[in-house]
């Protein structure tokens, strides 16, 4: 018996204020004019992920969110912004001439996906059980059934690591 | 908790991410917003782990591998952006026109014409 | 006699290809003064020994048909009444087979004779006349070519073999009018004459089409046999006259012989007076059976206008070769006369006799012409005393021209007037008379060229150098001896021939013509006498500057028919350019100028064309979704 769309449950309340944060704070890394806000917002946005991925009882995920988006892939992000010497402050020209199409084709894409996704699971109901994503099952997941994905991703991760060092170093060449 | 939210919110990051890789001048900020859209394929993968009840966590499952490659994309994603800034000491996109046609169209309409007329 | 027949057309050829092949073989392929000199000796024994052996077989051949039994429904037939055939093959082309054969009768014997005495000349002659010139070796190739071809007119036995003799003729005349091409209007000369009598071929090949196809065969002697309807025999013969017209210069096909003068002189000898204008009246004579009285009449009326138009336009003419291309024009007329009035017979026998005297008259015009360095009368005059023996022959070939006794032209003129005045054709009375005052015209201007060329005062003039593309001048007194004996050797014909036809004399006709082209010549004279310095062309009075002109039938065709077609050439052309042409370069011209509206978005910028793209797939999202 699926319960009805409105009003929500409590669950669903504190997921839709976390979703109302993520997507409020994508809209300013989207549209701010200073460049480290941006990555700051950023951040805000991947923490209230995390907080959606929480509620949806994905404890794990949520985490390696933290420790790899917030950690990691931001302070990269900064390092980027302060290597090419970016101007720190307001700027004006962050935006490119093409922001009145872009602008129309982004609403565009989300009223087709709203519209689908809203018309396609307006009944769908996924009832929350607490420990489906502790690390316990997805480690037992991964190394039982996933691991060979998981070995090829670790290649990769090594061939990433070394084509960032060499495309980055300036001593080395191309062959002649 | 109804799947409609989540795929909704999924949806909105979405187009969020859309807008920023096509609005943004700055190649950092349109690599965050690719990480943007990233992100609401990891929302979607997630809920739609829970609502299935998969019992090989396999939504769950790739969206780890997603947020791994997404760190890697990144690393080299910047390593490009400063190799690019090395270059041309700019990372703005709309800069960057070695993509286009050459300018003066003139000239090679033409040749064109003249070497039809010849032949 | 089959295998002597294609010996005699075949040694010509041998010898055309192996001057046109040998002469500068092995050594002499530079152009040193030394190689041309040993390479044109050389080419000269080639050509004249070829010519010399096709006479002396044709000799023979004459001598063995005389000596046979039998006998024919004309006067070659009882001259010379052997004959045979032969076939060497038959080639199977689906539809009628050709029959590559020869045909041996009197006719073909009379004729062969005729082309290679004259051949033999003109190839002796031309050995003086081209002294020097670095392109004999061809040049004499080309004559033994020509002769070849026109020895396979002669004893073709079948009607598409004979086209390829025609055409080989034509050909040659062409290559040869133009030798000295190094001036523009020889050439010039040269693709008029190939041009109009290719517009002759052309009726000529569809009119042995017709006749093939009606009797089912192309041999002569099928075609000759067969019963045809009246309709395609008019039709047929109607066709080939446009053929006959073209090579034998016939109204209204006549304008391209004057400007073949163009050529040496021993070329227009050969081709343009004794033999291959001759071809025409052979293939009709030939041919004569199916010939229907309305084609006859045609021709008779072709020939009234042309024989007394051209001895007109002779008359009026300075150039001595040009008043001898008329006069051939006139005499080829008065052949064609003949055929009209039913007597082939008389048509031959002119035929041989005018082929002996004109050629006779064009080289001694050759020598004057060689001696003189200009063409024209009135370079000329008292070289009576400087050129003796020309003087001589020249007078025996004018006076053959006339028709003065006891000269060739006397009896075989005769032979034709009197078959004009005895024939059944409903034109005889027009025929008739055309002839007798084209007889007065004749011996007119024959006198008037005779006493411009070798009376009065020397006007030769002192030439400088001569200019490339003439006839350079010679310093002795009288020609050189390979240029006399030719003329010594033609002579002889043009004076003697005539006897052969005076069983068939009627003396009564005789004097009447005889009559008439003394009275001409008296007032020729006579006008001369009065005043020697001016030329009697004056008594035409206003006619003089038309005849001159040949009355304006150049002018005429280069109105009606050369320059609408110019002009249309040129609409085509331009109709290519900027029709054709412009709607390639257009639609090229377009592309680029529509692709620079679709270049406006190729701007370099990857978030346009990302922009691009995903507007693209929401589309096709939205289409999948509506209408999926």
């Amino acid at each position: 018996m699926t319960p009805a769309l409105w009003p929500p449950t409590a669950q669903e309340i504190v997921f839709l204020l976390l979703g109302v944060v993520a997507v409020g704070s994508a809209l300013l890394v989207v549209t701010t004019r200073q460049l480290v806000h941006a990555a700051l917002w950023l951040v805000a946005c991947f923490g209230a992920l995390a907080g959606c991925y929480l509620v949806l009882t994905a404890e794990f995920v949520a985490w390696v969110q933290v420790l790899i988006y917030v950690g990691a892939v931001v302070v990269l992000m900064l390092f980027g912004i302060m290597l090419t010497r970016a101007p720190i402050g307001r700027t004006a020209d962050l935006d490119s001439g093409n922001r009145v199409l872009a602008a129309i084709v982004a609403l565009a894409t989300a009223a087709v996906l709203v519209t689908v996704v809203v018309d396609g699971f307006r009944t769908a109901y996924a009832p929350l059980e607490p420990g489906t994503g502790s690390a316990k099952t997805l480690g037992g997941s991964i190394f039982r059934t996933w691991v060979l994905p998981f070995e090829a991703l670790s290649v990769l991760l090594l061939a990433a690591l070394i084509g960032a060092i060499v495309i980055s170093r300036t001593d080395i060449k191309g062959r002649e | 908790m109804h799947v409609v939210y989540p795929a909704v919110v999924s949806c909105l990051l979405f187009s969020t991410g859309v807008y920023g890789v096509l609005a943004r001048r700055n190649t950092i900020l349109v690599l965050m917003s690719v990480e943007l859209m990233l992100n609401a394929v990891n929302l979607n993968l997630v809920a739609f782990d829970v609502w299935l009840r998969d019992q090989l966590n396999g939504g769950q499952v790739l969206t780890l591998f997603v947020i791994v490659i997404a760190a890697a994309e990144v690393g080299i994603g910047l390593a490009i952006v400063l190799a690019v800034f090395r270059n041309r000491q700019s990372i703005d996109l709309d800069r960057l026109r070695e993509l286009s046609e050459p300018s003066g169209d003139a000239p090679a309409v033409e040749k064109v014409t003249a070497g039809g007329g010849e032949g | 006699m089959i295998a002597v027949a294609a010996l005699i057309v075949l040694l010509p050829f041998a010898g055309a290809v192996a001057g046109l092949l040998g002469s500068r073989w092995p050594r002499g392929g530079s152009r040193t003064e030394e190689n041309d000199l040993r390479a044109n000796r050389r080419a000269a024994w080639i050509a004249v020994s070829s010519a010399a052996g096709a006479l002396a077989a044709t000799v023979w051949l004459a001598v063995q048909a005389a000596g046979s039994d039998g006998s024919g429904e004309f006067f070659w037939g009882e001259l010379l009444p052997g004959s045979a055939e032969g076939t060497l093959t038959v080639i199977e082309t689906g539809g009628l087979p050709i029959s590559v054969g020869l045909q041996v009768d009197g006719l073909s014997v009379l004729t062969a004779i005729l082309v290679t005495v004259v051949a033999l000349a003109v190839q002796v002659y031309s050995v003086g006349y081209l002294r020097g010139d670095s392109r004999f070796p061809s040049y004499s190739a080309f004559i033994s070519l020509f002769t070849s071809a026109m020895l396979l007119v002669v004893f073709a036995a079948d009607l598409l073999v004979l086209y390829v003799g025609w055409e080989i003729m034509g050909l040659c005349s062409y290559l040869l009018i133009g030798h000295w091409w190094e001036d523009r209007a020889n050439s010039r000369a040269a693709v008029k004459a190939f041009l109009v009598t290719r517009l002759g071929d052309v009726a000529f090949l569809f009119g042995i089409f017709t006749l093939g196809f009606a009797a089912g065969s192309f041999r002569i002697d099928d075609v000759i046999a067969a019963d045809l309807p009246a309709g395609t025999l008019v039709l047929a013969t109607m066709l080939l006259l446009g053929g006959v017209a073209g090579k034998s210069a016939q109204v209204p096909l006549q304008t391209w012989l004057p400007d073949a003068m163009a050529g040496p002189t021993p070329i227009s000898a050969l081709i343009h007076a004794a033999t291959m204008v001759a071809a025409g009246i052979f293939i009709v004579a030939r041919l004569f059976p199916v010939f229907p009285q309305p084609t006859l009449d045609v021709l008779g009326v072709l020939a009234a206008i042309g024989m007394l138009g051209a001895a007109l336009a002779a008359f009026a003419q300075d150039d001595l070769k040009r008043i001898l291309a008329y006069s051939t024009i006139s005499q080829l007329a008065y052949m064609a006369a003949a055929l009209a009035a039913g007597s082939p017979d008389a048509a031959i026998f002119h035929l041989v006799s005018h082929g002996a005297f004109k050629a006779l008259l064009f080289l001694c015009a050759g020598a004057v012409i060689h001696h003189v360095g200009s063409n024209l009368l009135s370079h000329m005059g008292g070289l009576r005393r400087a050129m003796p023996i020309t003087f001589w022959t020249m007078t025996v070939g004018f006076a053959a021209l006339m028709g003065l006794p006891p000269t060739s032209g006397f009896f075989s003129k005769d032979a034709v007037i009197l078959a004009l005045e005895h024939s059944t054709s409903p034109i005889r009375l027009l025929l008739y008379g055309s002839a007798l005052i084209t007889v007065g015209v004749t011996g007119a201007y024959a006198v008037r060229a005779w006493l411009r060329t070798f009376f009065g005062e020397p006007h030769v003039q002192a030439l400088p150098e001569p200019e490339p593309g003439t006839a350079h001048v010679f310093d002795g007194r009288e020609a050189p001896r390979t240029m006399v004996w030719p003329i010594g050797l033609l002579a002889v014909p043009a004076l003697l021939l005539g006897f052969l036809g005076l069983a068939d004399m009627d003396w009564l006709s005789a004097a009447t013509s005889l009559a008439v082209v003394l009275l001409g010549a008296a007032i020729v004279y006579a006008s001369w006498r009065g005043a020697p310095q001016s030329d009697p062309a004056r008594l035409l009075g206003p006619f003089r500057a038309p005849c001159e002109q040949a009355f304006y039938v150049d002018r005429a065709y280069a109105a009606l028919v050369a320059r609408p077609i110019l002009a249309l050439a040129r609409g085509v052309v331009r109709t290519d350019t900027h029709v054709v042409d412009g709607a390639v370069r257009g639609s090229g011209r377009m592309t680029m100028r529509l692709s620079a509206f679709a270049r406006l978005a190729q701007n370099g910028n990857a978030q346009l064309y990302v922009t691009g793209l995903l507007a693209g797939i929401l589309l096709i999202a939205v289409g999948a979704v509506v209408w999926g």
